[in-house]
């Protein structure tokens, strides 16, 4: 047909080959290193910081203390509380976010090029001076515990929380970040105090900059802002247990669909294998709508809104983990279509087509990524939190296009195994039980 | 004080409008809007579509959404699925959504790449083959989207059925996704009426944003859409309008998933006017003032601060981007052991005060700042300027309306934004909604 004839011409035109941003690394006189990327065209600076460690830095019996934490740098810092910080901040324009995960305590700031030394200095006082106010401890806890309240009510929460308990033993990954209502209910000033210091520390940082600033001005920037940190945290979390084994989790819940999560290991983010088994994801449950997935369970059968799967690399543990919700009468069907396609991917591997369309997909959208100083800055910060090197941009297109047919076989048959996946459904399924 | 100097003397500027926008229009009625932003080598496509949910002839509802879904089955070239295919095999992305006023499409792609996404989207504009087996496979797919994204939740059920309450007769009443029992029932004939009618360059609106200039989009939409038919079907888009609203609506929801209750208001608001938009300004103001910050805003300072606070949580929230009339909403979570007939009363009290006094001169010059650097940092994200201008000229406004948008905002007064409040904060003209745990209501 015409139009296929088309678009094979164009695939074999020249695809942008790689990312064209210049990514250049900063060490401050006091040594703290970024990377950055200047683009002077908007007058505005995106900067994302991260401390390694996050949530499961929490101390024993203080579940959800750094969550807790994280939440209160934004109400009052020195002489300001919670109101007068607000106000300072919007006064300026200038927009900070904090947040904590299993593996960091991020922050997101952005701020305009013409109140720039204030604006940092601001988020400067924040992140080293916090006042954990009472009262404002009570209000955000308050919200932390009504989301909690929430997450017993939520299928998809619900289902994450079972496979985190069987997947990682008694590691911090097997309980959500955020606490329970005991744990969260009981935590003091001290807590708080405790948990800054264990978490918000100079061993620990990843910076990154994009937009209107210069190395030479981000450099100073990153002493005033982060020198008066302690210099070190707590130690790190050990490496995580693995302890899925395969079989069917049910848990009921009410309403009209089952919310199923499926999983078992997945693969190291520096496995030379990787890019093999991020091609063979993406190929059977990557979020294109001609993925296997999507493919044979929506468009086919009609059996679900949306199906993806995703190789999942926390610091600590990695898992091959997918999703979908189906009605409770065909959920049934759907985790036997997945259990056929995890098999047919193992023993028969992909076609010539689809890997080469898949390498195209790969190539071609990875560009498409670094388009704006926000997302810029934060696919820099995620890289060096994975530890690549600046130059990964441009050389990272050239490790998915290496991949061959033979390395593709090969890891398809170890990475998918069907016997080893854990289904957790939550709903009313029909015709599916526990099988443990 | 140290605050307000600040406030007056950022951004005193209005910012020159900073992007860089063209419009041309086609011999056949498309209408072309090119955003340039050549930092990356990276452009997106839009066609929206001046039709949605709200102009769906009678008991189909859904229709606008689920032809939305078959858009991407195929075409006289196209088998079923390509469409998709052929975006991806470039690295591109590619979906589509569907409002109460319009149906978009899009598709991301390295910028030499547009002429073929261009060539695709054009295609489909009027060439559209839809089998029975397409019919049937996708209906249950829409059909699972509405038990996921609404049957599964009771905050989304609440919100329906409040807005069949909050419109008496104008078709904002109808869920997007669709009523079930019309869902179900939605046929072949249907989609491809709707299409027909409705699917036409003079019903539609090409944005193009990225590292591309005016004369190559010019060129390619010539070469593309230019050859395509207008349709002599698209008329002035009058849907029934409301009656005067006269009487308080309130209704609860109770349901075993609810964990938190809460108390949700939805007020009839008027929407911008091409030319007019002062009164919409207003009342996004007011949005601000009274729930746009968790510590600064008249909720946050009157509901959950204080030694007592009624609330957890409290917002307000308005878009004025409509067609029609629409909605200025009002939230209040109340704390555990507050009831919900409290913390709505607390919520009443704060809004006759504020009618009363008026907004902080401090708080207003504060929002003024941030809407004004709002601009600025707006301009990181082209794909959001395509949205807004293709979303703005879908319902009715002009370029000229979005680029007066931020001066507009820039003018308004505290007596406006009282003047606003009053007129549109009258409960004769709003649903109040009660969302709790089963067992609660029972008691």
């Amino acid at each position: 047909m015409k139009m296929l004839k088309l678009a094979t011409l164009l695939i074999a035109c020249a695809l942008p080959a790689r990312a064209e941003i210049n990514i250049q690394t900063v060490t401050s006189p006091g040594g703290i290193t970024a990377w950055l990327v200047t683009e002077p065209d908007i007058p505005f600076t995106a900067l994302e910081i991260r401390f390694r460690g996050g949530t499961s830095l929490d101390a024993s019996g203080k579940r959800g203390a750094i969550n807790l934490m994280t939440a209160l740098i934004e109400e009052g810092t020195g002489d300001l509380d919670s109101v007068a910080f607000a106000r300072a901040r919007d006064s300026l324009a200038a927009s900070y976010s904090f947040s904590a995960d299993q593996d960091s305590v991020g922050v997101s700031a952005r701020f305009l090029t013409e109140n720039r030394d204030q604006a940092v200095d601001l988020l400067r006082r924040a992140l080293t001076e916090p006042r954990f106010d009472v009262d404002a401890t009570e209000r955000v806890r308050g919200q932390v515990l009504a989301g909690l309240r929430q997450d017993a009510k939520d299928p998809r929460t619900l289902a994450n929380q079972r496979l985190r308990e069987m997947a990682f033993g008694d590691h911090p990954y097997a309980t959500t970040g955020d606490g329970t209502i005991d744990s969260v209910s009981a935590l003091t000033r001290d807590d708080m105090v405790t948990a800054h210091l264990a978490s918000i520390a100079r061993d620990r940082i990843y910076v990154a900059a994009a937009g209107d600033i210069t190395a030479e001005d981000l450099g100073p920037m990153l002493d005033t802002l982060l020198g008066g940190l302690p210099p070190t945290g707590a130690p790190l979390p050990p490496r995580a247990p693995m302890n899925l084994t395969g079989g069917i989790t049910v848990q009921d819940f009410p309403g009209p669909q089952a919310t199923v999560l499926f999983a078992h290991e997945g693969i190291k983010r520096d496995d030379p294998d990787f890019f093999a088994a991020s091609i063979l994801n993406e190929i059977l449950g990557g979020g294109r709508f001609s993925a296997r997935l999507m493919t044979e369970v929506r468009d086919r059968r009609g059996l679900t809104y949306g199906i993806g799967s995703y190789l999942i690399g926390y610091d600590q543990a990695e898992m091959l983990m997918g999703q979908f919700s189906s009605a409770n009468g065909t959920v049934g069907q759907a985790v036997e279509v997945i259990r056929d396609e995890w098999r047919k991917i193992a023993t028969e591997g992909v076609t010539e087509a689809e890997l080469e369309k898949t390498k195209t997909y790969l190539t071609g959208n990875y560009p498409l990524r670094f388009d704006g100083n926000g997302p810029i800055a934060g696919m820099l910060v995620g890289m060096q939190m994975i530890g690549l090197s600046p130059d990964y941009p441009k050389t990272r297109n050239a490790m998915v296009e290496a991949v061959t047919m033979e390395d593709v076989k090969r890891v398809a048959a170890t990475l998918f195994r069907e016997g080893d996946l854990r289904f957790v459904v939550v709903g009313e399924p029909e015709g599916v039980t526990s099988t443990d | 004080m140290l605050r307000r100097t600040l406030a007056l003397c950022l951004l005193a500027a209005t910012p020159a409008l900073a992007e860089d926008v063209t419009t041309f229009q086609l011999d056949n009625g498309l209408e072309v809007v090119v955003i340039e932003d050549h930092r990356a080598p990276v452009v997106t496509q839009m066609v929206w579509y001046r039709t949605g949910a709200a102009d769906e002839a009678p008991g189909l509802s859904g229709i606008a959404h689920f032809l939305e879904h078959l858009m991407f089955k195929g075409t006289d070239t196209l088998a079923p699925g390509e469409f998709s295919a052929t975006v991806e095999a470039q690295g591109g992305n590619d979906n589509a959504f569907t409002s109460w006023d319009y149906t978009a499409y899009f598709q991301r792609v390295a910028a030499d790449r547009l002429d073929l996404m261009m060539q695709i989207e054009s295609d489909r504009m009027r060439n559209l083959k839809i089998s029975e087996e397409d019919i049937t496979t996708e209906r249950a797919v829409i059909i699972e989207e509405r038990k996921q994204r609404t049957d599964s939740s009771p905050a989304a059920l609440l919100q329906e059925q409040m807005r069949a309450a909050q419109f008496l007769n104008h078709p904002y009443r109808i869920p997007i996704i669709g009523w079930m029992h019309e869902m179900e029932a939605l046929d072949r004939d249907d989609a491809l009426d709707h299409y027909t009618r409705f699917y036409a360059p003079n019903n539609a609106i090409l944005v193009v944003a990225g590292d591309v200039t005016p004369e190559q989009v010019r060129e390619m939409a010539q070469t593309h859409y230019g050859p395509l038919a207008p349709s002599d079907a698209i008329t002035d888009r009058v849907r029934p309008a409301e009656p005067p609203q006269i009487a308080e609506r309130r209704l609860t929801l109770a349901d075993a998933r609810v964990s938190e209750p809460y108390v949700l208001r939805t007020y009839l608001a008027p929407e911008r006017d091409p030319g007019a938009q002062e009164q919409a300004a207003a009342l996004t103001i007011l949005a601000e003032l009274l729930g746009g910050s968790g510590q600064t805003s008249l909720f946050a300072q009157g509901l959950q601060f204080g030694v007592n606070p009624v609330a957890v949580y409290a917002s307000a929230y308005y878009s004025g981007t409509a067609l029609d009339d629409g909605t200025f909403g009002l939230v209040v979570v109340p704390m555990p052991g507050v009831d919900l007939a409290t913390a709505e009363a607390a919520m009443d009290d704060l809004i006759t005060t504020f009618i009363d006094t008026g907004p902080d001169a401090d708080d207003l010059a504060r929002i003024k700042t941030q809407i004004r650097a709002s601009e600025i940092y707006a301009r990181d994200n082209v794909d959001g300027l395509a949205r807004r201008y293709g979303e703005a000229l879908a319902v009715g406004l002009t370029v000229q309306d979005v680029q007066d948008w931020p001066n507009v905002l820039e003018a308004v007064t505290a007596e406006q934004v009282v003047e606003a409040a009053r007129d549109t904060l009258n409960r004769d003209r709003a649903v109040t909604g009660w969302l709790m745990p089963e067992a609660e209501a029972a008691e």
